[in-house]
């Protein structure tokens, strides 16, 4: 890596590791579906036709190219619902998981520097609000307030921030210790600038590996909430709706349930794929793992090929 | 010992603290509780006088004194749905939910630790690898869709097992292999790592050296080693089950728990028996973390509490 640009680095790696590379290819893909959904989508996601209704999917006897994944009760077409579901899944994804990583990041890097009380009595916050009934809150919450995809977002974010801030606290009070934040302290920086330009650095890897894991915690956050009824609400599509209005077609439609689910493993596995590869790669002591593991491996063999020769 | 079990209890009680204030605020300030549990077509003198039933002419800090003493006491209370006090269901579904969560990761801890032990003798080798693909698409499923997929194979398809309901053993099955899925994947892939750390240390290969069986060396050392951050993992996983995914899968299989029956209050606007869920299972969460420290503290003494 050292030599090597970056670029090459990061692709030359990737390509040794198949199933992070395939997982990233499935992002894309996802990412593409989610922007391009109105171009890509065969029908109007909220189209209803009465006569189509509970088409299967191709592949089935009675099933035609039309619709690809087959119709819903209503006549809608799975196929335009699954990309579009794209959509709502990223995006609550996407803005919950940046409120919280700015909330949990500045609460953490304020605890961590200043230390002392106000250290403790931010972390024994976090410390209580981890142990919060998670999903039983968003339920009381929405139920109360009203759902929306507002409202979903806004408390998950609520419900999320403390991981951000224990990893961003930890990391901040152990390189307040290193020489380089002592001499930025010691020519007389202002604070700002110690957290800003020493500090906040060291916190980019780490903390991007947690936001993409964390990715995938609300996107089954969202999809179990939206499951419930108490997330995005119709006309709007989320893969969790769609299962949850699939439901009552068990016995006769399994594709209705079948294909939005699929599509949420298709994310959250692509993406702890991916993540697995990046938390090994940005981590020089699990890079160096890794290499041990991969040369114990080839001796192994090795040694084996010549107790069978 | 007992110092530190007051500590944790102390702080347990700031938990539930928090959640009262929590849920106090969002009922009272960002709510109504009035327009949430009385149907539309109540008459403002009704509304008044529900209002003033529950206390919601009193000023807020008078208010929320009420709303403590009451918990305090475990005055939730009357459930609307219901028609008798909101703690009386919470007790009479808790041992459902209980039985389900337990033979969920009951189950786990018999699956995980032979296949995450067995996945770690040999590294990035065939089981090895199958192990943990497993595991991967394990925790990529979300409950609700496992458990529709396990309905439609077995109870639909191969008439099985019951779709849904309670009663039998039969009707425990596929929920508790619902429930069981993620922490069976998070538990095989945590011994798994811990193994295979612990199995490159020098104790193993001294045991190895003396002619120690591989089972033995996994029996009487490692496996006692990692027990203590595996018993952490399943009180977190314990936790997280009590508090997000068994709502799911309850509601999935109509399994009258606590999970499902939370939905059902908040879709009839019953907003004493959803606070009553609430706090029932925020002081189980805190309970079960005192029992997780003491357990590990008593399994291995160098740990110390603080």
């Amino acid at each position: 890596m050292a030599n090597a640009s970056p670029q090459q680095g990061f692709w030359g790696d990737l390509r040794h590791d198949m199933p992070a590379a395939i997982g990233l290819c499935v992002i894309l893909l996802i990412v593409l579906a989610a922007v391009f959904a109105p171009l890509l989508a065969p029908y109007d996601p909220a189209a209803q036709s009465l006569i189509k209704r509970l088409a299967p999917p191709v592949w089935m006897t009675r099933g035609s190219w039309d619709h690809v994944l087959g119709t819903d009760n209503l006549g809608r077409d799975v196929l335009s619902r699954v990309i579009w579901g794209a959509r709502v899944t990223l995006l609550i994804g996407a803005a919950t998981c940046l409120i919280a990583a700015t909330l949990g990041t500045l609460v953490g890097l304020w605890a961590g520097y200043r230390g002392g009380r106000t250290d403790s009595v931010l972390m024994r916050l976090v410390d209580i609000q981890i142990s919060f009934p998670g999903i039983l809150l968003i339920l009381l919450v929405v139920g109360v307030i009203g759902p929306g995809v507002g409202t979903l977002i806004g408390v998950l974010a609520i419900t999320n921030w403390m991981v951000y801030a224990r990893l961003v606290r930890g990391i901040v009070s152990s390189t307040r210790q290193t020489a380089h934040v002592e001499a930025a302290e010691i020519v007389g920086c202002r604070p700002s600038r110690v957290i800003f330009r020493h500090i906040l650095p060291n916190l980019v890897s780490p903390l991007l590996t947690l936001l993409i894991l964390e990715f995938t915690n609300i996107v089954l956050a969202e999809a179990a909430v939206s499951f419930l009824g108490f997330g995005v609400q119709p006309p709007q599509t989320s893969w969790g709706l769609d299962v949850a209005s699939g439901r009552d077609y068990l016995f006769i439609a399994w594709w209705l349930v079948t294909f939005p689910g699929l599509a949420i493993v298709a994310t959250v596995l692509s993406i702890n794929l991916f993540a697995g590869w990046l938390r090994v790669t940005t981590d020089p002591e699990e890079r160096e793992k890794r290499f041990a593991r991969s040369l114990a491996a080839r001796r192994r063999r090795a040694v084996r090929k010549g107790a069978n020769t | 010992m007992p110092d530190f079990i007051l500590r944790r209890l102390f702080q347990g009680l700031l938990v539930v603290l928090g959640v009262t204030a929590t849920v106090f605020v969002v009922t009272r300030v960002f709510g109504d509780p009035v327009s949430l549990m009385l149907p539309l077509s109540a008459t403002d003198a009704q509304r008044a006088a529900f209002a003033a039933q529950i206390g919601l002419d009193q000023p807020l800090p008078v208010q929320f004194w009420r709303f403590l003493t009451d918990i305090v006491t475990l005055d939730f209370g009357d459930s609307l749905w219901q028609r008798r006090p909101a703690i009386e269901v919470v007790f009479e579904r808790l041992p459902n939910t209980a039985l389900l969560v337990g033979a969920g990761l009951g189950l786990a801890v018999l699956v995980s630790i032979p296949l995450g032990a067995i996945a770690a003798l040999r590294p990035g080798g065939l089981v090895d690898r199958l192990v943990v693909s497993l595991g991967l698409l394990g925790l990529a499923m979300p409950q609700f869709w496992l458990g529709l997929m396990a309905i439609m194979v077995f109870a639909v398809q191969l008439k099985w097992l019951p779709t849904s309901g309670f009663g039998t053993a039969a009707h425990l099955v596929l929920p508790a292999l619902t429930l069981a899925m993620t922490p069976i994947a998070r538990f095989t892939m945590m011994v798994r790592a811990a193994m295979i750390d612990e199995l490159n240390k020098p104790y193993v290969q001294t045991a190895r050296a003396k002619g120690m069986s591989l089972p033995r060396i996994l029996r009487v050392h490692t496996l006692r080693n990692i027990l203590v951050p595996f018993l952490a993992l399943s009180g977190w996983e314990a936790i997280t089950a009590l508090s997000g995914y068994t709502v799911v899968v309850e509601t999935v299989f109509a399994w009258p728990g606590l999970g499902l029956t939370a939905v059902q209050a908040i879709q009839r606007g019953d907003l004493f028996l959803m606070q009553a869920i609430v706090f029932v299972i925020a002081a189980l969460i805190v309970i079960i973390g005192i029992a997780i420290d003491v357990a590990a503290k008593s399994i291995d003494p160098r740990i110390e509490l603080n």
